[in-house]
């Protein structure tokens, strides 16, 4: 499918000449592409995009303790032209959402939305074109000025834990987890119990162990014996991008600091990725 | 004043009920007009409905199998009630399986339209259900109020885009927007939807939906309509929730769906399917 927004925008703003202007145009065929896995890092109204000759690199942050990044390779666009280096700007998630939806999200086999995503630089607004069914949907988006993401600083070497896991087994967890627990702990370790979640909440303590040769454990690279408490208020958002995942991995490193890395096939069978990073909860010391 | 109506087919008291429905989703209360021939769904625009009407006509003979209808006197051989809409549906849904329900204007402790219908039980004997709708009759002095409305001098006309799609724009430009929105249409088929706020703005491009030929009869601008240029947009600034209310009513597609605009004044949105015909004016925001 090629879109030939040139000859039916009534607004011309398509001539070969505008797009030069353009520091970034990504084009999609099927809008939900990008929109399913935005909405699984939506916990928070703005969001930093990114984008290099890689893809685009959407980033939401929560009381700098929590990071979420979805990763959209170029290849997963149908077009996807970049003029420099680095292009960064930040928007209203929700806003661009509703626009992204706003031929109704619907999931139809056989119908999808078109988008073409373009932005002329800094102080520009984030320009959408969507159309379906022949009817075309222009939305121009206000940017900001975008804000430094944090980093955790978080690299391989000093992971001190690793499993990857089916995201199967852990939804059914994530599902049921005590939300009256102020946090999740999570206990990894070479022995016993290997992996385990817990709670702490009104009703008791309860427990989820994955045991290291469990058909679910695709890996099991643990070193250490560390158990680490995280707050549940933050580690609740994750639930989204697990329910889109097939496969995560879970990784700490010799801070406490927590890596989720989920695995999303979208409506095309092609990978993304979609990374959290959370600070233990300093709060509670444990003895 | 007498009033008594019986509808046998289930498929019209289903067309009945969802007739019934529609307008119910358009306004808490409206008036009921009963002649001979049609009843009329009257809502006249005033503040406090943030001055929408409505006009709804149904021809009787579609849907009743036998109606009769009596008025103060000969000359004014009409009923004029007002209405909860939504009582009338709620009766209507829990009769939906009767073989006949009959409809009259009764006086309990008040006038009331009541509902009556056998419903079929699993034992010979049916159930009957009786349901009073308290309605006030409306006298004689005011009627002239609830008149068939003319159709505006409109400096466009155009055919609307298919309703669901409409729907759906209209409901996430409303999530987005601060309640205003902009229709604009023009004598090429062409429509579009608009919103703006400081954050984003949204305009949605309807095209290739053609103009209905209203012929030298009906009003068509201020008889420039010839030399009008094709191109020109007229718009209207409305309250988005009045067109969502509008869109989300609908349960049927039309046969026909129509809007005329008049320029900055008012945007009258007309439907046309087998058995009535609905026209809701939305009064342009200043």
């Amino acid at each position: 499918m090629c879109l030939h927004f040139s000859t039916t925008m009534p607004l011309s703003t398509q001539s070969q000449a505008q797009d030069e202007q353009y520091v970034l145009v990504a084009s999609l065929d099927n809008a939900r592409n990008l929109s399913n896995i935005l909405k699984a890092i939506s916990f928070k109204d703005h969001a930093i995009f990114s984008a290099t000759t890689n893809g685009l690199k959407v980033t939401v942050e929560d009381s700098k303790c929590l990071q979420a990044n979805a990763f959209i390779q170029a290849e997963i666009f149908q077009e996807f032209t970049i003029r420099e280096d680095l292009v960064g700007f930040q928007v209203t998630l929700t806003v661009l959402l509703d626009c992204l939806n706003i031929f109704g999200g619907s999931t139809a086999p056989g119908v999808s939305t078109a988008l073409r995503m373009c932005y002329r630089g800094y102080g520009y607004p984030l320009t959408l074109f969507l159309e379906e069914g022949g009817v075309v949907t222009v939305c121009k988006i206000k940017t900001q000025e975008p804000e430094e993401p944090i980093d955790f600083e978080f690299c391989s070497s000093n992971v001190t834990n690793k499993v990857i896991l089916q995201s199967e087994s852990l939804k059914e967890a994530f599902s049921e987890l005590d939300m009256t627990s102020e946090v999740l702990q999570i206990t990894m370790s070479p022995s016993q119990p290997y992996f385990r979640l817990s709670t702490f909440g009104n009703s008791g303590n309860a427990h989820y162990d994955y045991p290291k040769d469990s058909d679910m454990m695709e890996l099991f690279r643990c070193t250490k014996t560390q158990i680490n408490r995280y707050k549940m208020s933050l580690l609740k958002p994750t639930t989204k991008a697990l329910a889109l995942s097939c496969k995560v991995s879970v990784r700490i490193d010799n801070r406490g600091i927590l890596s989720l890395q989920y695995m999303v096939r979208n409506d095309d069978g092609q990978i993304c990725f979609v990374e959290y990073y959370c600070c233990p909860d300093e709060e509670t010391d444990d003895e | 004043m007498k009033f008594r109506g019986k509808i046998v087919d289930i498929a019209c008291l289903n067309h009945f009920s969802r007739v019934i429905t529609t307008i119910s989703k358009l306004t808490k209360t409206c008036i009921l007009r009963l002649t001979p021939d049609n009843l009329f769904f009257v809502l006249c625009g005033k503040v406090a409905n943030g001055g929408v009407s409505m006009w709804c006509e149904l021809s009787q003979a579609n849907f009743f199998d036998e109606y009769q209808m009596e008025g103060m006197n000969p000359e004014d051989n009409e009923i004029c009630l007002e209405v909860a809409p939504e009582n009338m549906s709620r009766a209507l849904k829990t009769v939906q399986n009767a073989k006949v329900v009959k409809v009259k204007l009764t006086k309990k402790h008040c006038p009331c339209l009541t509902i009556v219908a056998e419903l079929p039980t699993l034992s010979s004997v049916s159930r009957v259900v009786t349901h009073d709708i308290p309605v006030d009759v409306i006298p004689r002095r005011l009627w002239h109020e609830f008149k068939e409305p003319t159709v505006p001098d409109f400096d466009v006309s155009i055919y609307l885009p298919p309703l669901k799609t409409m729907k759906n724009v209209v409901d996430r430009m409303k999530n987005l927007s601060n309640f205003l929105q902009v229709i604009e249409a023009n004598l090429n088929g062409e429509m579009n939807l608009k919103i703006e706020t400081d954050l984003v703005s949204v305009t949605t491009h309807f095209k290739d939906l053609g103009n209905p030929p209203w012929g030298d009869g009906a009003s068509q601008g201020s008889s420039s309509s010839q030399s009008r240029d094709p191109e020109a947009m007229a718009e209207a600034r409305v309250d988005i929730r009045r067109l969502q209310q509008f869109l989300m009513g609908q349960q049927v597609n039309p046969s026909k769906a129509m809007c005329n605009i008049v320029h900055e004044k008012v945007v009258h949105l007309i439907l046309l399917h087998d058995d009535m015909s609905l026209q809701y004016f939305i009064p342009a925001v200043v």
